[in-house]
């Protein structure tokens, strides 16, 4: 990583302009800008999977939709705000065992490619459709009522013990020093003997076998991770809004993920991270002049993607900057 | 009596979910088993024949001559489709998927914005008849028998027509079908028309027994995906036997348990079957024949 290129000069940029951001805008630009940045925690979970290990997933917005429930419903049951920081590891963990279920039964049944996106498509699509319908008064879990198409409101925020309370901008440095640490493991990770497993299983994985790695093993482990990555994506959506509903899982939600990572380039972490911004800074003025053209556009750009740029747009625009500038070949 | 009229219930509630999956799932299948492509705007496909059946309908064509029509015009839809998006991406299944969901996505807020949220269908014609104290209607009766001949027509064109010899050839081995002489490009061409016709037909001929709605597709969209998912690659035999299976399951359970388990059922069965038997019922019994050979 120490190679000077397009991409990491890019993200070191992106990084030191978040890092000041919080001096130049508005509070309300901040808050924002959380949202943004919590956002890309989700993106970040399909790059992983489908970019690096070549696992097609429409189902990342499941897992969101877990953790942030997850954490509502735990957090609103205690009724403790100090230790709500323990209650977000245990909505993670809550994640991680669902995705670790349903990889399990995905990958140890051989089933792969395009199915996984059948499967995870339909889990998401059944999931969003049985919270829609919990609005009864019989739908609680404890004390807190599921409240159907309405969702849950009055999350708290995370907190540790009574030192130190997450919110406004706390939560802003806080989401940001995740992201970077989430964001330099990846990285990490993709240059990492693990990582090259991943890479091999993408490639070929009837020759990874037969060089003797467990496949299904792999696939599951890293759809967890994925599980995990767009869980605590979900949480830090709930502690920033204090609402979750189930169309935050819904189709038009488990579009999104796939358009932003397919687009900026989904086997380039830096290109998604700046692109998943960019897109909701553009959406959020979007929907200020209208915003039933935003599926449209979606889809538009997701055809015209493939058929053009299969790479992505952003990781194409580094590779043409690194090839102008660093004279790589 | 009373027996009777309870198994009848039964029995007809197995047959509606046997048609309902088998023709929603019926151009998915020629597609995914012919090309190796999910076409995931199949469900808006079958939205598109329905809006055009309705509109043919509301001009003043009978409702048979309306359905073909929405049958053709979907055909012709799934041809221009193929020609400026599919046929770009043969061998490369996963881009399709990506590529025909966007083509969904356009689709369905598309006719959100031109047409608005409900479009005027026809009404369900061929009345009710009575058994016990229930009502049942002959539409879906004959929606059995429409699913069964079709079934029966597309075993005859795929095993007794020189398209269905090439196009076998072509699913079972691409290059050596292309250098004995068959124009596999055009084979996939015309295997996406004919699949996008069968999805206008299950569209138009269910216009009448639902609300058309631009979001239309997605009551099929499960239930397609999971009896392709289940039947495996094979669209002949698969999709029979995994429309009876998950028939039974489906209208099983919706009948202890109402509709909504009944189509969580349908999911959890299919993942708990593909995790024994991957390659689905095709798989399952193409490997049985071969023992016995």
């Amino acid at each position: 990583m120490k190679r000077l290129t397009a991409e990491n000069v890019t993200a070191g940029l992106l990084f030191i302009f978040l890092i000041f951001y919080p001096l130049m805008a508005s509070a309300y630009n901040v808050l924002n800008m959380s949202y943004f940045l919590s956002m890309v925690f989700l993106s970040l979970s399909l790059a992983l999977i489908w970019g690096l290990a070549g696992i097609f997933s429409f189902g990342q917005t499941a897992f969101f939709g877990i953790g942030g429930y997850s954490y509502a419903i735990i957090s609103l049951n205690l009724d403790i705000p100090d230790i709500t920081f323990i209650v977000l590891i245990s909505a993670l963990l809550i994640a991680g065992i669902a995705a670790w279920i349903l990889g399990y039964f995905i990958f140890y049944g051989g089933v792969n490619d395009v199915f996984v996106g059948l499967i995870t498509l339909c889990v998401t699509l059944v999931l969003a459709t049985f919270m829609s319908q919990t609005a009864g008064s019989q739908w609680k879990i404890g004390s807190v009522p599921l409240g159907g198409d309405n969702g849950i409101n009055n999350i708290p925020s995370i907190s540790i013990g009574n030192i130190i309370s997450f919110e406004r901008n706390y939560l802003y440095y806080l989401i940001l020093i995740v992201l970077v640490v989430v964001y330099l493991l990846l990285r990490k990770i993709s240059h990492s003997k693990s990582g090259y497993k991943l890479i091999a299983v993408r490639e070929n994985r009837e020759r990874s076998e037969l060089f003797g790695y467990n496949i299904p093993l792999i696939q599951t482990m890293v759809f967890t991770l994925g599980g995990v990555l767009a869980a605590l994506s979900g949480v830090f959506y709930v502690t920033w809004g204090g609402y979750i509903s189930p169309s935050s899982m819904g189709i038009t939600a488990a579009a999104l993920p796939v358009v932003l990572v397919a687009a900026a380039g989904r086997k380039n972490l830096t290109a998604v991270i700046l692109f998943t911004i960019i897109y909701y800074m553009f959406s959020q003025y979007l929907s200020v002049t209208g915003s039933e053209y935003a599926l449209v556009v979606l889809g538009f750009t997701l055809v015209v993607v493939i058929l053009l740029v299969p790479q992505g747009v952003f990781a194409s625009l580094f590779q043409l900057l690194d090839r102008l500038l660093f004279k790589k070949k | 009596m009373e027996i009777f009229a309870n198994l009848f219930n039964i029995l007809y509630q197995f047959l509606d979910s046997f048609s309902f999956l088998i023709l929603s799932a019926i151009g998915l299948a020629i597609i995914f088993g012919m090309m190796r492509i999910i076409n995931l705007a199949h469900g808006e496909f079958m939205m598109l024949g329905a809006y055009i059946t309705s509109a043919c309908y509301l001009a003043g064509i009978p409702l048979l001559f309306a359905i073909i029509l929405g049958a053709i015009g979907v055909g012709i839809f799934g041809l221009i489709i193929d020609r400026l998006v599919i046929c770009h991406l043969y061998g490369r299944p996963l881009d399709s998927v990506v590529a025909t969901w966007g083509i969904s996505l356009i689709m369905t807020q598309g006719f959100l914005i031109l047409l608005g949220a409900t479009f005027e269908g026809p009404s369900t014609p061929l009345g009710s008849f009575v058994v016990g104290d229930r009502n049942y209607s002959v539409y879906r009766i004959l929606l059995v028998f429409i699913a069964i001949s079709l079934l029966i027509f597309m075993y005859w064109i795929f095993m007794h027509t020189k398209f269905g010899l090439k196009s076998r050839a072509t699913m079972q081995n691409n290059e050596m079908a292309s250098s004995l002489g068959t124009n596999t490009k055009r084979m996939n061409t015309i295997t996406f028309m004919v699949g996008s016709m069968f999805a206008g037909l299950a569209g138009g001929l269910y216009a009448p027994t639902m609300a058309i709605t631009p979001s239309f597709g997605s009551a099929f969209l499960m239930e397609s995906f999971i009896t392709v998912l289940v039947g495996g690659a094979n669209p002949l035999i698969g999709t029979v036997v995994s429309g009876g299976a998950l028939g039974v399951v489906n209208s099983g359970l919706s009948y202890l348990y109402g509709t909504f388990i009944g189509r969580v059922g349908l999911l959890i069965v299919a993942i708990l079957f593909i995790r024994l038997w991957p390659f689905g019922f095709s798989g399952l019994i193409e490997k049985k024949m071969m023992r016995v050979k």
